[in-house]
């Protein structure tokens, strides 16, 4: 690959985690279990999906300058599950809190790092969107730590459900930190962090808050990655089919 | 009343001063100028470019915001008007001015406090004093860190045991 299909490739990956986090946590707007917090999700969601047109932009104005025609838009509605570069965690579905909330706080625990290292890196453009998507992760990282405290060390019923969540998610939790192609490059030009070391602030920030939640860290090393390179589970088909239903259906409708 | 603008005309002081009259559609007190959105105001012959930057990255009133910038110089003459958006520096409360501050509280809404207080990323640490706009108790509660909108957090006054909007510090 050149280096510009790199840079390419690891933009739409940061575009493809929010756009389709942001997706799934809107699926709540109106079914919250409180109005509150059907409120906060409903803002993670608008942040995150905020953030992903912030990359969309970047990656569609890389396409043009390769003579290539994209737009935010069409980069978000007009293409296919294969083409997609989302972690696998991102499109899991919603289950129930708990699930949502875990999914969220491991992603937001990969962000705050991730954006914080963008903020200083080579690429000014993705530079100025990490430190503006930073301050952002920052209160999903604390709203959702919140949470899995509140759950795990809740109720019976609260810290059962954070327990089977935690089964269902952690296999997809392993991705976040396993570089693909396109991220060796990032790193190397500068662009992108180490992931191998943001793995171990990652780790930390987990197993402090799982300590408060009366939570076991999980001693599995079996991980499922994939979606980075576009290999997906069978989720992320449903998402794309509500996501993209309208634009496919009436091609450049707008409201 | 329509009236032409040629390059001798054209003051940055001028165009600041007509970007009062467009408000934040979400905060409607408060104009652009006092949120501290307005980047940069260039001039150059009759061509006029305002220069925003988004509260959030995922602000959904931006676009109105842009519609609202050109309609206002639009009434006075101005034409030629381009706008331009930026993300960096990332916007901060810090910018908001003194003045908005002033009309956040005389609305009700209590206006964030400097930056240097909270930011935390650690779960339960907010222990930020934020006062009541109503009876001016500092006796308040946090209900939602994410309020009717994503710059505000919702409190309750503990003493007049009104519910309030906080516009978060950010
Ligand atoms: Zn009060």
């Amino acid at each position: 690959m050149s280096e510009s299909t790199f840079l390419f490739q690891y933009v739409l990956h940061l575009a493809d985690d929010v756009l389709i986090l942001g997706h799934r946590n809107s699926e709540w707007t109106g079914h919250g279990p409180i109005l509150e917090q059907d409120i906060a999700i409903s803002n993670i969601a608008l942040d995150l999906i905020g953030q992903a047109r912030n990359f969309y932009q970047y990656a569609a104005q890389l396409s043009n300058e390769e003579g290539i025609s994209a737009t935010e838009d069409s980069l978000a509605y007009l293409r296919d599950g294969w083409d997609f570069r989302n972690c696998l965690l991102a499109e899991q579905t919603n289950g129930d809190w708990a699930k949502t909330i875990l999914r969220q706080f491991f992603f937001s625990a990969h962000q705050v790092d991730l954006y914080a290292w963008l903020a200083k890196g080579n690429d000014t453009t993705l530079a100025a969107i990490g430190a503006k998507a930073y301050k952002e992760a920052i209160y999903h990282l604390r709203w959702s730590s919140e949470w899995v405290i509140r759950l795990g060390d809740g109720t019976e019923e609260s810290h059962a459900r954070m327990v089977r969540a935690l089964d269902e998610l952690w296999k997809f939790t392993g991705e976040l930190h396993t570089p693909v192609p396109y991220e060796l490059w990032a790193t190397g030009a500068g662009i992108g962090p180490d992931l191998s070391l943001l793995r171990l602030k990652w780790e930390e920030r987990i197993k402090n808050i799982f300590d408060e939640a009366g939570l076991t860290y999980p001693s599995t090393q079996w991980m499922q990655t994939g979606g980075k390179e576009g290999r997906h589970t069978e989720q992320l088909g449903y998402v794309l089919a509500e996501m993209q239903f309208l634009q496919r259906a009436y091609p450049g409708c707008e409201w | 009343m329509e009236r032409h603008h040629d390059s001798a005309t054209v003051s940055i002081a001028e165009i600041r001063s007509l970007l009062k009259e467009v408000n934040d559609p979400e905060v409607p007190v408060l104009s652009i100028l006092d949120l501290g959105i307005v980047r940069d105001i260039k001039v150059d012959g009759d061509k006029v470019e305002v220069v925003i930057t988004p509260t959030y990255s995922g602000c959904p009133a931006m676009d109105m915001i842009r519609t609202e910038i050109g309609a206002a110089l639009g009434r006075h003459g101005y034409g030629n008007v381009r706008i331009t958006t930026v993300l960096s520096p990332a916007w901060t409360t810090e910018w908001m001015s003194q003045e908005g501050k002033d009309k956040l509280k005389a609305y009700g809404i209590a206006p964030p406090n400097p930056l240097q207080q909270v930011c935390h990323v650690r779960p339960f640490q907010r222990e930020e004093a934020v006062q009541c706009p109503h009876c001016h108790s500092y006796h308040t509660r946090l209900i939602s860190e994410f309020g009717s909108t994503a710059c505000k957090a919702l409190y309750r006054c503990e003493d007049c045991k009104e519910p309030f909007d906080y516009f978060k510090c950010h």
